[in-house]
């Protein structure tokens, strides 16, 4: 377990917890500003870090972003879902398992024609919710759906 | 050396399908092999995938991915004959790129 992170994520936005932190020359912030910046939200354990690390505040629920899943997964190794965004301007869609380990799973940013719509299969450890989210013009959106997994898909 | 991805791309209408599956064991660091030791974390991080030359897709990934992932959306405004060209990453800095032609 990596401490400073844990106390990083533990500091949140508090500012001035995180520039007390860079005086006492415990973070180095070469390391904190790494190339991508989603890669904390990745390594985020918790539903909430995630969200926060993708900057997606209280997103709001919407019909026009479509999360297509199975009710029963038999096998969590493999939990196939499909995402499409049908909110105008959308630019990216992240997919999050709420009960996993390391909640955040895929992150996809389309450009140059990509229609804002993605297939994945998804390691699901134990029954949970599964979410989409969507950023579109600068306001992120949700959508939900509950999957009933009877054998988990993370090992051990 | 890495396993070559499948990829399948085809025109479906105005847009093209596309669907890549890499061969990736996608270890996510939490399991552990039969003597009780960790077995180290070795997932794909990011996938590109370009279309004549232009950027279409950037994949960022995590440990809830499943193995050997898929990732399939559509691309506009392309046509068949267009080369499309999928490049991963992983956490150790493996890559494989591999490329296909839209039919």
């Amino acid at each position: 377990m990596n401490n400073t992170r844990r106390t990083l994520l533990k500091a949140g936005t508090n500012g001035a917890v995180l520039a007390s932190l860079f005086a006492a020359g415990i973070l180095r912030p070469v390391r904190v500003l790494a190339a991508d910046p989603r890669r904390a939200a990745f390594e985020a354990t918790g539903l909430a870090d995630a969200l926060r690390g993708l900057s997606a505040g209280t997103p709001a629920e919407s019909a026009d972003l479509v999360l297509k899943a199975p009710d029963i997964a038999e096998n969590g190794a493999v939990v196939p879902v499909e995402v499409i965004s049908n909110i105008p301007g959308t630019t990216s869609l992240s997919i999050l398992v709420d009960n996993n380990p390391l909640p955040l799973a895929l992150h996809v940013e389309f450009s140059g024609g990509g229609v804002t719509e993605t297939v994945a299969r998804l390691k699901m450890a134990k029954t949970s919710a599964v979410r989409a989210v969507a950023q579109a013009g600068g306001k992120f959106y949700v959508a939900r759906h509950e999957i009933k997994v009877t054998i988990g898909g993370c090992g051990g | 050396m890495a396993s070559p991805m499948k990829i399948r791309a085809r025109m479906n209408g105005d847009a093209a399908q596309i669907r890549i599956l890499a061969v990736h064991p996608m270890e996510t660091g939490l399991r552990k092999d039969g003597a009780g030791k960790p077995i180290p974390a070795h997932y794909v991080q990011t996938l590109t995938v370009d279309v004549a030359g232009k950027r279409v897709a950037r994949y960022e990934v995590g440990t809830s991915v499943s193995k050997n992932p898929l990732f399939g959306f559509r691309v506009r405004g392309v046509k068949a004959g267009d080369k499309v060209v999928a490049s991963w990453v992983d956490n150790k800095g493996d890559t494989r790129t591999d490329e296909a032609v839209i039919e």
